[in-house]
């Protein structure tokens, strides 16, 4: 069964128990994708399918057939970074780095989606703009924690590219 | 995880087939694949949906027709559904995160299972997982359990929000069984009680497939998701409210309310939304609403405060839905 990851095209033949996130890991090799809960509930393995954000331990590799999967390592790598990751350095978006791959994956998705104006939980009128205050980004990207605590870090990193990209 | 079979169906008919011989639908897979890890469910066979024609968001007569595969994320963010569902785009919201969102879908969301502790430790007892084996919540530690509509054998709640929304709306769920015949629930009457049975979520029989979810022509009026937690993001509701409240001429013309949190159903009494029609809106009136509410509630220990959580919830809904203020 043949998909995209970062742009190469692979096959998975393996058993259908294995999830995207072992897959990417144990088979592929992309070791950027992290395992915290394995239950959802963290965000640390987030990654791209076809541009949207999704839980890798939630899902199986045998159910992407044809899929365009992007990682962090599809995004930049340290001598070609994605500008979100050049901003999460330069503001200290990290401490130990562990949930930092899936923030980033999280921060690119989430910009897209607020770009085609989808509205939040915290978005006061959801038929208006999409404004991204820092409520806001805080809202969207609560589905990647951060036990280091990095959090407004981690908003001023994606507040700048934000900026820029206006 | 145990070993299972794994087939892709590649129409509704092979679906509804593989269904028939017990495979088990898997759509965005966020609950069912967390549950099989845990072994709490353990399929044979998972038959995958997600390449069915069951997407799409579109007209159905003056209502809209939400197709079962579409993606939580999708449906909050159509313009139709946040337009004049606005409700229901609020409640899917209030649920989960946007990673989730984008993987749940329509029919996934409504088929959720509970999220009682012991339900997911699969060494407790639990009626639920294990029939007969009895029920840990009762006498053991139960913050989040209900208070109304509970059984001897089982007081766990639904813990969705989408479907509290769907059941405010009076939506149906279009449902393709076994046999390959069309029939439509209501949501109001799409989950159970728990009764004798509390393995069993909901009225789907073996091999019944989901198709779709149809709203009626929109309601308008004011609409309103509340949903009190522990954390104010990322974590089910111990209480949540839908209202759909349509005000003229100061007195209420039309109202529609749901609950969740409370019962082991998205929970809507007929009986309030009569009581609130055509009446004119003060605190009494809140008053009476939820002692219809709460006239059979009943708490466990540990859930005792969501009986007045549920009255003052209700009472500041009904406020801010019939208040001034915008
Ligand atoms: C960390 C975390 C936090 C969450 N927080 C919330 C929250 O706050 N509020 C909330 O409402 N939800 C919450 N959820 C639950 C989430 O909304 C559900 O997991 C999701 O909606 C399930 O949809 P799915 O498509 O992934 O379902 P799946 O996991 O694919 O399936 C769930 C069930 O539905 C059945 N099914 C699927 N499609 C069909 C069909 N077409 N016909 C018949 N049966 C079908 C499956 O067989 C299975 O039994 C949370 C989940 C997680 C992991
Ligand atoms: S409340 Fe229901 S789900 Fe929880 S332990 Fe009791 S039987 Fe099981
Ligand atoms: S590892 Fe997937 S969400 Fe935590
Ligand atoms: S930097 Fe350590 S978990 Fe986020």
């Amino acid at each position: 069964m043949p998909l995209t990851i970062n742009g190469t095209e692979r096959t998975f033949d393996g058993d259908p128990r294995t999830t995207l996130l072992d897959y990417l890991r144990r088979d592929c090799n992309l070791t950027g994708t992290k395992k915290g809960c394995d239950h959802g509930q963290c965000g640390a393995c987030t990654v791209l399918i076809n541009g949207q954000r999704i839980n890798s331990c939630l899902t199986l590799a045998v159910m992407h057939d044809g899929d365009a999967i992007t990682t962090i390592e599809g995004l930049g790598d340290p001598q070609n970074m994605h500008p979100l990751q050049a901003a999460f350095v330069r503001h200290d978006g990290y401490q130990c780095g562990y949930c930092t791959p899936g923030q980033i994956c999280s921060a690119k998705a989430m910009l897209d989606e607020a770009a085609l104006g989808w509205p939040s939980f915290v978005t006061p009128d959801i038929t208006g703009e999409v404004r991204l205050t820092r409520d806001e980004i805080a809202e969207r990207m609560s589905g990647n924690l951060c036990r280091c605590g990095a959090y407004s870090n981690i908003v001023d990193a994606i507040v700048e590219i934000m900026e820029a990209q206006r | 995880m145990r070993p299972f079979l794994y087939s892709r169906a590649d129409g509704l008919d092979h679906a509804v087939q593989l269904a028939r011989e017990g495979a088990r639908p898997i759509a965005g897979g966020t609950n069912l694949l967390d549950l099989m890890k845990l072994q709490i469910e353990a399929p044979e066979r998972l038959v995958d949906i997600n390449r069915l024609p069951l997407g799409g968001i579109e007209p159905d007569g003056e209502g809209v027709r939400i197709g079962a595969l579409v993606s939580n994320s999708a449906c909050a963010a159509d313009e139709r559904i946040r337009r004049d569902y606005p409700v229901l785009s609020r409640a899917i919201l209030a649920g989960a995160t946007f990673q989730l969102r984008n993987k749940a879908t329509t029919a996934g969301n409504l088929c959720q299972r509970t999220r009682c502790y012991y339900f997911y430790n699969i060494d407790t007892p639990c009626n639920k997982r294990r029939p007969g084996s009895g029920c840990s919540a009762i006498g053991g530690f139960n913050r989040i359990h209900a208070i109304l509509g509970t059984s001897d054998a089982c007081i766990a709640t639904y813990p969705g929000d989408m479907a509290v929304a769907l059941a405010a709306l009076n939506a149906q769920v279009e449902i393709t069984t076994a046999q390959g015949r069309k029939r439509h629930v209501p949501v109001r009457g799409f989950h159970r009680l728990p009764g004798d049975t509390p393995e069993k979520d909901n009225v789907l029989e073996p091999g019944d497939m989901i198709t779709a979810v149809a709203l009626p022509p929109p309601a308008g009026g004011r609409q309103i998701y509340r949903k009190v937690r522990e954390r104010s993001s990322y974590a089910f509701a111990l209480v949540s409210i839908a209202a759909v409240v349509r005000m003229e001429g100061g007195k209420i013309a039309a109202a529609s309310l749901a609950f969740g949190g409370l019962a082991h159903k998205p929970w809507h009494d007929p009986r309030i939304d009569e009581l609130l029609a055509g009446a004119m809106p003060s605190d009494a009136l809140a008053d009476k609403a939820a002692d219809l509410l709460l006239e059979g509630a009943q708490g466990y220990g540990d859930n005792d405060f969501k009986i007045p959580l549920a009255r003052r919830a209700l009472k500041a809904v009904l406020r801010e839905a019939t208040g001034d203020a915008a």
